[in-house]
């Protein structure tokens, strides 16, 4: 399976899978995923800079879309997570994830893109890449090698005898784990939901063309449902963003957090 | 019977996250019906157990299709 399927010449319906998300490239080894890539950094570089170049202290309609978003990542989600004045250094890096993920996430519901960035698992490994890295580098600069792995391993008021036990799985779900779920989540999360719309459309059309009187039935109402359906990834596709930017700031906050 | 069986892994993979997503949510609605002006404070908790509970479930789903 190579290209998205479609139930050809009227045989078996094949239902779409894996093979649904390799696309063939446009030129030269461009794919559609690369494209829309390059096309978001365009979009959140293009709509900040417009709206921030000419900054009033009344602000015009694109300032305050800018202004709003800047405050929704940094009341909603930065404050919680990172106490007092360490906030202040990462909220470009919280703006930037935000803004990037929600930008790539839409494109699934935008006419004629219809693909979440997202859903190709190579982009969220970056992003948590650069994530892991700022975490753990955050955390070493505060406390100093020893002192940051104590800190993320040796969880106060533990009794001594758990220890041996707690300590390596402190350590796997710390240092190891949360970038893979970090990614996981996001991509798993598009994935899943754009093949549930694949499922839906192809299997409707499929149904209507060639499904008999009963399909006739059901494929119009599958059609209908993935509309619905589409509307319900608007919600998670923005909430995927949030999650991702919040527990970014979620790591971040307990790297450089105070013993207590 | 065509398929996979990885697949059936997914649906055990969703059980647990189920239910923990269930308990958070329900949590959530108590607490803000007991204390509204809580709702904000909570809201960001419960999505962030959400998000944390619902790694399992990820995990089934990106095995499912890895072990084709």
């Amino acid at each position: 399976m190579s290209t998205p399927v479609l139930a050809a010449d009227g045989g078996e319906f094949q239902p779409p899978g894996v093979g649904s998300f390799d696309f063939p490239p446009i030129v030269a080894g461009i794919t559609k995923p690369m494209v829309l890539l390059v096309l978001s950094i365009i979009i959140v570089g293009v709509f900040f800079w417009a709206a921030l170049r000419k900054s009033s202290l009344v602000p015009g309609k694109m300032q305050f879309a800018a202004e709003s978003t800047y405050d929704f990542v940094r009341n909603s989600i930065g404050r919680d997570m990172i106490g007092g004045k360490d906030l202040r250094p990462y909220l470009p890096l919280l703006v930037t994830v935000f803004t990037f993920i929600l930008v790539n996430n839409v494109f699934g519901f935008v006419p004629f893109l219809q693909l979440p960035t997202m859903s190709n698992p190579g982009v969220p490994y970056g992003i948590a890449l650069i994530v892991w890295l700022v975490y753990n580098g955050a955390g070493f600069a505060r406390h100093g090698a020893v002192g940051y792995l104590k800190h993320q391993t040796w969880p106060p008021g533990v009794p001594g005898w758990i220890r041996p036990l707690v300590t390596p799985l402190e350590f796997i779900s710390n240092i190891l784990v949360r970038p893979l779920t970090l990614s996981l989540r996001l991509f798993a999360n598009m994935f899943a939901g754009h093949l549930v719309l694949l499922v839906f459309i192809l299997g409707g059309e499929y149904l209507l063309l060639h499904g008999g009187v009963l399909g006739m039935v059901a494929g119009p109402l599958a059609l209908i449902l993935s509309i619905v359906l589409m509307f319900f990834e608007l919600v998670i596709q923005f909430l995927q963003a949030y999650i991702f930017t919040m527990l970014t700031a979620s790591y971040i906050g307990g790297a450089v957090a105070e013993e207590h | 019977m065509e398929g996979n069986i990885a697949i059936l892994g997914y649906g055990l993979s969703a059980i647990g996250p189920g239910i923990g997503i269930g308990l958070i949510f329900a949590a959530f609605i108590n607490g803000t019906a007991r204390q509204p002006e809580a709702r904000g404070v909570l809201q960001g908790i419960a999505i962030l157990g959400f998000a944390l509970a619902e790694a399992l479930a990820i995990f089934g789903l990106v095995l499912a299709f890895v072990f084709q």
